[in-house]
């Protein structure tokens, strides 16, 4: 009611608490810290059946006959489902529908899902497995990645015919998609020799990077419940409702509308939850049923139950002219996709626009392959292609700074791209990138103390192998080295992964508040914290909840690609802009603001409708009344463009992030083993949301990087994972994790929303070739392969 | 079946329990204790860590027959009746110590149990405590930081006898990370 409004040009804003650049505490922190908060795997309902999945025990077979029968005789078992039982589509997939549902005709990875049962008790569902009949016939696997890329010889791992062909990713054989760059002289045909020819200095290495698992803690879980309506509603910890939803409905052959997903909590991702796992087959079996269905993985199960990070076989050549100019590059990458495609064209778009680095190189040649193997399917983990690419343009940059006798940070300097650069795809950096200043605050960060200024240089903590005894500091060397990666933010070659917002505005117990409502998936990093506090910003209000994620709310895209704050973030601030405009509209109704008066001049603040000039115009209650504001708007980012199949030219990414890692690290080079002393970071950010939790995300980052540089790999031979747990696959505890120093830089990027900058991924780039560079500096290894094995360090064949 | 009778969160359950059934799947499935989480079934990642007799463990290792007659406390026994948060989930919510929080009741509980061991801990002795909790999400460094945020507070709360065992180890504290606040511009 207008005549309530209050008037008081001296009760002017007070600052609204928590908003963008404050550190407020995380909404579901209470939940977490109290056990309250419900992880996917703690649903529960009366009648409620569990399912279990029955997979291939061989990585490569044909199926002649499954025979359920003796398994369906089971007292307590409910249903036992094959591919016959797939009511719709039989195939989905991230990118390319060519995975499915359950396995029908061949089974292409050991692990693959067979059948599914529903039963009253988890252990007569495994008991129902061991009943069931599967008639295979063992075909040789094709496990390595080179013969598949290049041998013509070697065996399809799906028949020809059988996928449609996708000509822009030069598919053919077992070839997901190769992808071509070539720059400079290397474009008009020159070959490299006359180049060579030109060079002061010449490194040519062969890496390899493992098979990296993101090894979230919650397994795979989620809960199905069958609805009235035919249609089922889905609780399950993702990374994309709405993806989710576009495969899991037509293999049930339902409408979208029908087919409902809630994000339930989950226990961490790192892209492990982009494809599907449990999610179809729940669904299968509660409507089969009639009954909610939960599945829940087992460790064991969570590592054939998601994909992985690709391994990579690269074969890279620099030449660089005698003063430390970089004059050509050459990059032969090989990701191995394993089975199916999951993501592995997207992959190999980020290996190859960015397989050069950030350096300025005139001439270049990239040759990246994503190809078809029966290893297990790889797709999605935090740095995504870019990762295997750092770890080889960065080792190539210390062995020809050691060959022309430079310091690695001058020879970095040197090359180092700026705003205004152009990366090999020809697209320009439209934003900064203040790399030689990053390199420099590396370099000149505090050094730790040297063992010899240690209060206890004796004290078995502060040595390689611990407690465990193994050295009193004898053979033990120290090593600096430095890492820099760039990584792309959101999805790029054309792709419109846009994020939606509903925001909501009105008084509830006379106080205003605001409810943002978006799809977007809380996998930890803090989202549901920042879209908190962009309302507050936006809209003045302090009283601000968030409101479940699900799909009743228009796509988010993925919580992937460092993309969340960029694109849901900007979702939300432009919905807030929205409400924002009907509340100025409705003071206007109300006569609160002169005719003359511009909406330039007014803000919400402190819960008030405020005036530049003639102040508190109205508080948010009053003017609200009973009458809520409510604006939905979907935020895109920039349209970017496919790389041309043949030079790999085109603006094919939205933003680009980059993070700097100095690792200080003692190496005990008689075992082997491995001590990180320091693992310090610039990174620029562009605009600091939440200085807290961004923290949190660079320390995070960087421990997976730490793991992949010394310690993390999925042992897979002849196609069979032999490491399928934590005791066997290890992944660094808190002895492992030094303390980590950051520095942050705020350059803005002027096409995103606040000027940020995605920040998740960059340090996983980073921080692995820093530890690895930083352990050559201490042995003189070569060290070529990531995870660094004790046996490189101390230089025996095993 | 056997018959057990155990304590949880201070109260009183008594069941009849296969006695290969895991302590950890009978406090989630028969007593809907869904606060300890189960990450991966080997006794690796700690998450499962709850208090029995006061000591940690791991409740995935623990035969639910083997903790007959004792008393267990879960990470959702340790808020006051009004609903306070114990200083170590207070520090945790404050110092950002979580991300997803899937490690954090196992990692609450064996902070617990650590500062009970040691009321003053170092960096290292805290890094040391904690070796047995995996964390995917944070890098540890604001983990360190809660516990010793923690222990402050609660030695602000209870004056604790001192003996020699506890004394902090000269030189090894300020190795933790800059405070976030901190973060250089």
């Amino acid at each position: 009611m207008a005549d309530s409004v209050t008037r008081t040009r001296t009760d002017l804003s007070s600052v609204t608490q928590d908003g963008v650049g404050t550190s407020p505490r995380r909404p579901d922190g209470t939940l977490k810290v109290t056990g309250e908060f419900a992880y996917s795997s703690d649903m529960w309902m009366e009648d409620m059946l569990w399912g279990m999945t029955l997979r291939s025990p061989h990585p490569h077979a044909r199926i002649h006959g499954i025979d359920t029968t003796e398994a369906l005789k089971l007292p307590g078992v409910h249903a036992v489902l094959t591919h016959e039982d797939v009511p719709g589509e039989k195939l989905y997939g991230l990118e390319l529908r060519d995975q499915p549902v359950l396995a029908f005709d061949k089974v292409r990875y050991k692990g693959e899902a067979v059948a599914v049962v529903a039963a009253d008790h988890p252990e007569t569902a495994r008991r129902a497995l061991d009943r069931i009949t599967v008639d295979y016939e063992v075909l040789e696997p094709v496990s390595d990645g080179r013969r598949a890329a290049f041998d013509e010889h070697c065996p399809r791992v799906h028949e020809e015919g059988s996928l449609p062909v996708h000509e822009e990713y030069n598919q053919k054989g077992n070839l997901v998609r190769y992808q071509p760059v070539r720059t400079g002289s290397f474009a008009d045909g020159t070959p490299v020799s006359r180049l060579r020819a030109q060079a002061g200095a010449v490194v040519r290495t062969e890496y390899e990077v493992g098979m990296q698992d993101q090894a979230f803690l919650g397994p795979e879980s989620g809960m199905a419940v069958p609805a009235e309506d035919g249609g089922v509603d889905l609780y399950v910890a993702t990374q994309w409702l709405h993806v989710d939803q576009g495969q899991i409905a037509p293999a049930l052959g339902l409408p979208d509308e029908k087919v409902r997903l809630t994000l339930a909590g989950v226990g961490g991702a790192f892209g492990a939850r982009e494809d599907l796992s449990m999610q179809i087959h729940a669904c299968m079996l509660a409507l089969r049923t009639g009954r909610p269905v939960k599945v829940v993985y087992n460790r064991e199960e969570s590592f054939v139950g998601h994909v992985h990070r690709h391994p990579a076989k690269m074969r890279f050549e620099h030449g660089a002219r005698s003063d430390g100019t970089l004059l050509y590059a050459t990059l032969e990458i090989i990701l191995d996709g394993g089975a199916y495609a999951s993501s592995t064209p997207a992959v190999v778009g980020v290996a190859s626009s960015l397989g050069i680095g950030p350096y300025e190189v005139p001439n270049v040649a990239v040759d990246a392959y994503g190809v078809y193997t029966n290893n297990p399917p790889c797709g999605a983990m935090r740095g995504f292609g870019a990762v295997q690419a750092c770890f080889g343009y960065e080792s190539q940059m210390d062995k020809l700074a050691e060959k022309l006798g430079m310091h690695p940070v001058e020879l970095r300097i040197k090359n180092a791209m700026a705003q205004g650069s152009k990366i090999i795809t020809g697209q320009v950096v439209d934003m900064p990138l203040p790399m030689a200043e990053m390199l420099r605050r590396a370099r000149d960060m505090p050094m730790p103390p040297a063992r010899d200024e240690l209060p206890d240089p004796s004290d078995l903590r502060t040595l390689p192998g611990g407690v465990a005894n193994t050295s009193h500091g004898e053979g033990v060397v120290r090593g600096v080295g430095y890492g820099v990666g760039l990584k792309n933010i959101c999805y790029s070659e054309g792709f419109d992964d846009y994020s939606t917002a509903r925001v909501r505005m009105e008084a509830i117990g006379g106080e205003p508040s605001v409810m943002v409502h978006t799809a977007a998936a809380e996998v930890g990093q803090g989202l549901v914290t920042i879209k908190g506090q962009i309302a507050r910003t936006e809209l003045g209000v302090e009283r601000v909840t968030v409101h479940p994620s699900d799909t009743r709310v228009g796509s988010a895209g993925s919580s992937s690609a460092s993309r969340q704050s960029y694109m849901t973030g900007g979702a939300v601030k432009l919905a807030c802009e929205a409400v924002r405009e009907r509340v100025f509209a409705l003071a206007r109704e109300r006569g609160l603001v002169g005719a003359g008066h511009s909406d330039e001049l007014l803000s919400l603040t402190g819960g008030k409708v405020v005036s530049e000039t003639d102040g508190v115009l109205a508080s948010l209650a009053d003017l609200l009344g009973s009458d809520a504001v409510e604006e939905t708007r979907e935020f895109h980012h920039r349209t970017t463009r496919p790389l041309d199949p043949l030079h790999g030219q085109g603006a094919s990414h939205t933003q680009f992030a980059m993070c700097v890692h100095r690792a200080v690290v003692d190496v005990d080079v008689d075992l082997g083993l491995v001590k990180v002393v320091a693992l310090d970071a610039v990174q620029d950010v562009g605009k600091v949301l939440h200085p807290q939790q961004l923290a949190g995300q660079i320390q995070g980052g960087a421990t997976q990087g730490l793991g992949l540089a010394l310690m993390e790999e999925i042992q897979v031979e002849e196609s069979v994972i032999r490491n399928p747990s934590f005791t066997d696959y290890l992944i660094p505890t808190i002895l492992d994790t030094p303390p980590m120093r950051i520095e942050v830089l705020e350059r803005p990027d002027p096409n995103a929303p606040y000027g940020l900058r995605g920040a998740g991924e960059p340090p996983t780039l980073s921080s692995t070739p820093a530890i690895v560079a930083a352990v050559r500096d201490a042995t003189g290894r070569d060290l070529t392969h990531a995870p660094v094995r004790p046996e490189d360090i101390v230089g025996i064949d095993v | 079946m056997s018959r057990i009778s155990l304590k949880v969160d201070g109260v009183r359950y008594d069941d009849d329990v296969d006695p290969r059934t895991l302590l950890v799947h009978h406090l989630r499935e028969h007593l809907g204790k869904v606060g300890t989480v189960v990450g991966c079934d080997t006794t690796n990642c700690g998450a499962c860590t709850v208090l029995m007799g006061g000591k940690s463990v791991k409740s995935c290792t623990v035969l639910a027959a083997q903790a007959d007659g004792q008393e267990i406390e879960t990470v959702e026994g340790l808020a006051g009746k009004d609903g306070s948060l114990h200083p170590v989930q207070q520090a945790f919510h404050d110092s950002h110590a979580l991300q997803c929080g899937y490690c954090t009741p196992g990692m609450i509980m064996a902070a617990v149990d650590l500062l009970a061991e040691n009321p003053e801990p170092t960096d290292d002795e805290v890094r040391e405590g904690l070796e047995g909790n995996l964390c995917r999400c944070t890098g540890y460094q604001n983990i360190v930081r809660a516990v010793q945020d923690a222990a402050a507070v609660m030695r602000a709360e209870v004056p604790a006898p001192r003996d020699a065992g506890t004394e902090p180890m000269e030189g090894t504290r300020g190795t933790t990370s800059p405070a976030a606040e901190e973060v250089a511009r």
